[in-house]
């Protein structure tokens, strides 16, 4: 196995909400992974609620664990000094949600484009700055002529999320942090998106931790996934594995909810599944207890770890041990 | 065969602005069989939207109908008057924005909700109303302690449910739901779709179903219609559409769709043009791997394929 990039390790994050009568809400639970150096696509899969952004927020360094660490080679995300700090921001990039909001309106777009450069000190003339600029932007097909010197709202929402890729081959990261990039995107522009996500991983051998709700994209993106259920990983391993053998009652369900786009292969049961959503109503126990067609006693009294059932793919269910 | 419920010819929907008219709905022929669910796809600002606003007169200014006819059982809906409408709209078509599931009122109970509609609408008493309601919230699949909850302790899919049972409270013989599924997990997408079938399959209405999400029209549709650049560029059975799509477009939007068993994804290259200056000839030759020259000048209109496919697009004569 490579050299581990970024190490979670028995991550925990509980929000208190309320304010006279505190209540205390498990977002994530002693989570641990590992993201190799060199070109790891990794897909994390889980619905909303799941605790997908709050991972997302923890490793950009936006929020504190409540209990566990985070290291990017070796160190602790938390208590690095200024400058490893800085470093750590320039590695370890985010792709916003939504390409609409992250923009400031009254900057024009190239803003965004040279902020990094002097951040990060990418360039040492004022022509180097521009000439990658430039190489950045036709990296992701857009002709510079036309983009520089716009406002964000001059631009469509394709070019927008394109400008937010040519930042990325300014910058160069290690870890592209993308959390549900696609969840406002046309259909039209989401296989283009997605196959320019994948030239980092050749071009510069950059790791992606891909978050998101949808398991045909993590598929189509990722060589290995974690499926997250309320604030838990139940399953992980080989993306194929995973797809084609799932093991977890959990995943079977998100996969029997893809809808499948051909009209000769609709969903066979056409029983509306009762879900039951919200956090886990059990302190000790399986987290998907609730809504678990296998379910047993033992599953409410202890939370079951994940276990190895095929090489690398392990999954967290009393079915399997 | 056909038993079309709602007939729109030729509508034209456009916003006024100083650059010119943004023709953002510009000349749709469509039908809606009774009993059928009708896919409407496309990218987002072909029309979509607009165009069911143009079909319920719910347009509003800058925006207004240019022309065309929309004719629901035999009447004209837009030669009627604002007070003859609104006993059509709402009680015999109902209407789901997209979003709606977010504009339930967050301090009254989800039953209560659902009796003042229908006693807005003078067609039940209060008693009457309430076993409705009850009955409604069985239909689409959620407990009934739902009845008695607030919408903040309803996840996003069950009051996407709950707006759908609105909906069908007055029994409505069209319904129109625009993305009811857009900003839902993928488990919450399932049951909203699966309650929109068993609603037709149970009570009978005709459903038109507007979704960018090709998906969602093969799991649930029976005819899908295209739309691109302000236009209907094919229409048929949604089994004939997915294995022959005519239309280049279609079949790149099929292409594009990430999949389970695929691993080569191909989106559409280029941009989607602007209702302000529509392109000459077929609005899609600037994006078309197939475009002739004829393309560029000639606009194709819709031509049948045969068994009520139809596509308009020069490769087909």
């Amino acid at each position: 196995m490579a050299r581990a990039l970024l190490e979670v390790d028995n991550v925990s994050k509980i929000y208190s909400v309320g304010f006279i009568r505190k209540r205390y809400i498990e977002a994530v639970r002693s989570i641990s992974f590992i993201i190799p150096d060199k070109g790891a696509f990794i897909g994390l899969v889980g619905e909303s609620g799941s605790g997908k952004t709050t991972i997302a927020r923890m490793i950009l360094g936006l929020i504190n664990p409540s209990s566990g660490e985070i290291r990017y080679k070796g160190r602790n995300i938390f208590r690095l000094s200024k400058e490893e700090w800085i470093e750590y921001r320039k590695n370890v990039q985010p792709v916003f949600q939504d390409p609409y909001n992250a923009y400031n309106p009254f900057y024009r777009i190239d803003r965004v484009l040279r902020i990094p450069i002097r951040t990060f000190r990418l360039a040492s003339s004022k022509e180097d700055a521009e000439k990658l600029i430039e190489e950045a932007m036709m990296a992701v097909g857009l002709r510079p002529e036309d983009i520089l010197g716009r406002y964000p709202h001059q631009l469509s929402g394709g070019e927008r999320q394109r400008i937010m890729l040519a930042r990325l081959h300014i910058i160069k990261p290690r870890l592209i942090v993308a959390d549900e990039p696609l969840s406002m995107v046309d259909v039209s522009l989401k296989a283009r998106f997605l196959n320019e996500l994948l030239k980092f991983k050749k071009a510069y051998g950059t790791s992606c931790l891909y978050i998101t709700h949808d398991l045909s994209e993590a598929y189509y993106i990722s060589d290995t996934l974690m499926v997250l259920c309320r604030g838990r990983i139940v399953e992980r391993g080989p993306t194929d594995s995973i797809i084609n053998n799932p093991a977890h009652p959990y995943t079977r369900m998100l996969l029997n909810s893809i809808p499948i786009p051909d009209p000769e292969r609709r969903w066979r049961e056409r029983i509306i599944p009762k879900v039951i959503t919200g956090p886990s109503r059990h302190a000790r126990g399986c987290v998907f207890y609730d809504n678990c067609r296998f379910r047993k006693e033992r599953c409410l009294k202890e939370e079951p770890y994940l276990v190895e059932i095929e090489h690398n793919h392990e999954v967290a269910c009393y079915l399997y041990t | 065969m056909s038993n079309p419920i709602l007939e729109v010819k030729d509508l034209r929907v456009y916003y006024k602005s100083i650059w010119g008219d943004y023709r953002v709905v510009d000349g749709v022929d469509l039908t809606v069989n009774k009993g059928e669910i009708l896919g409407l796809a496309g990218e987002s600002g072909c029309g979509k939207s607009t165009l069911v606003e143009g079909i319920l007169r719910l347009v509003e200014p800058p925006g207004f109908i240019a022309g065309g006819k929309v004719i629901f059982k035999g009447i004209d809906l837009l030669s009627l008057s604002e007070e003859e409408l609104r006993k059509i709209r709402w009680r015999q078509i109902a209407y789901i924005p997209q979003g709606s599931m977010n504009s339930l009122n967050p301090v009254i109970k989800v039953k209560d909700q659902m009796i003042d509609v229908m006693i807005d609408h003078g067609i039940l008493d209060k008693e009457e109303a309430e076993k409705r309601a009850l009955e409604l919230l069985e239909a689409v699949g959620l407990p009934s302690e739902t009845a008695d909850m607030y919408p903040h302790q309803l996840s996003g899919g069950m009051r996407q449910r709950v707006i759908i049972a609105m909906a069908m409270s007055l029994n409505p013989e069209l319904v129109v739901a625009d993305e009811p599924t857009t900003a839902l997990d993928i488990v919450m997408q399932k049951t909203v779709l699966l309650t929109i079938a068993k609603l037709r399959d149970d009570y009978g209405s005709s459903v038109i179903l507007v979704s960018h999400d090709m998906a969602a029209h093969a799991e649930i549709a029976d005819r899908i219609a295209i739309m691109y650049a302000g236009k209907i560029i094919e229409v048929g059975d949604v089994h004939d559409i997915f294995k022959e799509p005519a239309h280049p477009y279609t079949r790149m939007l099929i292409d594009s769709i990430p999949r389970l068993e695929k691993k080569i994804l191909r989106g559409i290259p280029g941009l989607a043009p602007s209702p302000l200056r529509w392109p000459s000839g077929c609005r899609f030759h600037s994006r078309c791997p197939l475009a002739k020259k004829r393309c560029r000048y000639e606009e194709p209109s819709l031509k049948s394929l045969g068994a009520g496919h139809l596509v308009a697009c020069h490769l087909w004569g």
